[in-house]
């Protein structure tokens, strides 16, 4: 019966539904016909798509499940480290999803049998579906740096979950001396969020440069290159005397030594492939992979990622679980927030579709996304997305950065645009 | 009868799916919106502070735009990276789906009610004949002004009159006019006008 389409009802009791009205269809709706999605993570991806399913088709049952009450976005973090934002206005709740008409229940998913079609929670529920979502975000490698843990990321925080994290970072910003020492260590690729670390950069140096002016910023990255590379190294110089012997910011390449292998958090020293660094404030952001219920539920490939069809969603290794958002491979769209947002109405419309015994429609895809400098300079990269022979591809002609040549009119109306992108995405998610 | 009314039902309840069931290689211009409306706002109502509405602009004028962006004869931060990636079907797909949107004018934008008053003369003047009733209609594939976040009117009156963005020969000749007479503050009352109306 789970399997029996509201199309195929339509045709084998057509008799039966012409002879009763719309109102008797629903009842019967009510009675037992409704298709079931269950969503497995309230983050961006697992939120988009519990909204936009009940837009796109108020006759399915749609239950969010995550483990916390208020959803933190990573995007604009940096800036509450900076310290231009506040920790309360990257907060979300979830009272718009239920005025939506999504069931949202807040456990921590255990486990998800394919076979059986039920998701099971630490607080003992069952939820049976008729499709899945899963949209855990990433986990993070913690065997990758010796001396790092999730135990020892209380002191020395990631801070690639947004929340507490975040906080304890920007305690640690303010109370550090002027004249001190701030680590960063960026993860190897893939990793959320491309040009994060290198944002996160600029703001601890814009609130270094107005607050402690004597103190520095060191990258010690694994990676030779990395995203908008050349917008943030002219950005660096103009704001942060980047190049010059008293530059705010130091990147430290992966050719140049950059890899860290350990960390102490004890003598606050980080060992790099070539030099041993000590600061008074470290941010490690790990190596990243799948979140946890993506290997509990068997939907992870050999390197720690989802594999999908990227018309769908759904994981070519379990049928009828879709993946979307940071864990699924939907190369070449980025692991970014806008992605998510992107990916899960690609998914959401997938699944109304097959639900209703129809076929998967014609997916297109956007990515936007913002970093800003400092106060008044802003950079972006876009990216149109299609489908085409089975394969996610980018719009040849379309996309790309901001252009190099620095124009300062353009550069603060980038700021005003992400600021109205932060808005109007997080309107569109939990709105 | 019955039966139509039950089948629309269901129709309604899952358009989505329907929409689409026919287009083989263009998306739905739901799943075009779709990924517009991350910047845009839900149904391309924006909370601002400076992105544009798209909801209730006419389907003309969305296409006129959109391609403006794309030949790059209208100035832009990302949109002209954004429109060079579609086809004209689905840029008219899109702009169909976002003129049945309702637009909302801009919740919260300050403004003077001295500049108010003198906007509304210079509107009326210069600007009424084409962007009616005091700049919220779309009709004959005018932008709509009234409600509109201001930023983003600001950047786009700057960009014409620096050359910078297409602009109809009707327009720049009223533009003109208008600076010549009341010169940047005469746009200033323009733009708090415009932000007034709600």
């Amino acid at each position: 019966m789970s399997n029996f389409t509201r199309r195929k009802f339509l045709k084998v009791t057509g008799v039966a539904a012409a002879a009763s009205s719309a109102l008797a269809f629903s009842s019967f709706a009510i009675g037992g016909a409704k298709k079931k999605v269950v969503i497995v993570g309230g983050g961006i991806g697992g939120a988009t798509a519990a909204k936009y399913l009940r837009m796109m088709d108020s006759s399915i049952e749609v239950t969010l499940i995550e483990a916390n009450k208020d959803y933190y976005t990573c995007f604009m973090s940096n800036e509450v480290l900076g310290g231009d934002r506040s920790i309360d206005s990257i907060r979300f709740g979830y009272t718009g999803l239920a005025g939506h008409g999504v069931t949202v229940v807040h456990d921590w998913v255990s486990g998800i049998d394919a076979d059986k079609r039920v998701v099971t929670t630490k607080g003992g529920k069952s939820f049976p579906y008729d499709r899945c979502i899963v949209s855990p975000g990433v986990d993070f490698k913690w065997d990758a740096i010796e001396g790092y843990d999730e135990k020892v990321a209380e002191k020395i925080p990631h801070a690639w979950k947004a929340g507490s994290q975040t906080v304890t970072l920007r305690k640690q910003l303010e109370a550090m001396r002027d004249g001190g020492t701030v680590l960063i260590v960026p993860p190897p690729n893939p990793f959320r969020c491309p040009p994060g670390p290198y944002e996160r950069a600029s703001q601890i140096a814009h609130y270094l440069k107005n607050n402690k002016p004597k103190s520095k910023v060191i990258i010690l990255d694994p990676k030779d290159k990395f995203s908008k590379f050349g917008l943030f190294m002219d950005g660096w110089k103009r704001h942060y005397g980047y190049g010059t012997g008293n530059s705010l910011i130091t990147w430290v390449s992966g050719a140049d030594g950059g890899a860290v292998e350990a960390v102490d958090a004890k003598t606050m020293t980080v060992q790099a492939a070539v030099e041993e660094f000590k600061a008074d404030v470290i941010n490690i952001i790990p190596a990243q992979k799948a979140g946890k219920i993506a290997f509990a539920a068997g939907l992870t490939n050999d390197k720690g990622w989802c594999p999908i069809n990227g018309k769908t969603f759904e994981s070519t290794v379990h049928k009828n679980i879709h993946v979307i958002g940071d864990s699924a491979i939907a190369s070449p769209l980025p692991k970014s927030g806008y992605a998510a947002n992107s990916e899960a109405k690609v998914c959401a419309a997938a699944i109304v579709a097959l639900l209703n015994g129809g076929k998967a429609p014609q997916p297109s895809y956007v990515n936007t996304c913002y970093s800003i400098i400092a106060p008044g300079d802003g950079i972006s990269v876009a990216m149109v997305y299609a489908y085409k022979d089975g394969k996610i591809i980018k719009v040849k002609g379309s996309g790309g950065l901001t252009p190099s040549e620095f124009d300062p009119d353009m550069r603060a109306r980038e700021v005003l645009y992400a600021h109205s992108w932060f808005n109007n995405i997080t309107a569109d998610v939990f709105g | 009868m019955k039966r139509k009314l039950a089948l629309s039902a269901v129709l309604i309840a899952s358009g989505f799916a329907f929409s689409t069931s026919a287009m083989a290689e263009t998306p739905s211009a739901t799943m075009l919106a779709y990924t517009c409306v991350g910047c845009h706002g839900t149904n391309g109502n924006s909370n601002g502070p400076a992105t544009p509405s798209l909801a209730g602009a006419s389907k003309d004028y969305f296409i006129e735009i959109m391609g403006y962006y794309a030949s790059g004869e209208r100035a832009s931060t990302i949109m002209g990276r954004i429109a060079k990636g579609y086809t004209k079907e689905e840029i008219e797909a899109m702009a169909g789906f976002f003129s049945k949107q309702k637009f909302v004018p801009a919740k919260g934008q300050k403004f003077d009610a001295k500049l108010v008053k003198k906007g509304a003369k210079l509107h009326k003047k210069y600007c009424e004949k084409c962007h009616e009733d005091g700049g919220s209609s779309s009709e004959d594939d005018a932008g709509i002004l009234a409600g509109q976040w201001a930023p983003y009117l600001k950047y786009t009156l700057a960009d014409m009159m620096a050359g910078k963005s297409h602009m109809s020969k009707k327009m720049k000749k009223k533009l003109n006019k208008l600076h010549k007479k009341a010169g940047d503050a005469g746009i200033e009352q323009l733009l708090h006008y415009y932000a007034s109306k709600k």
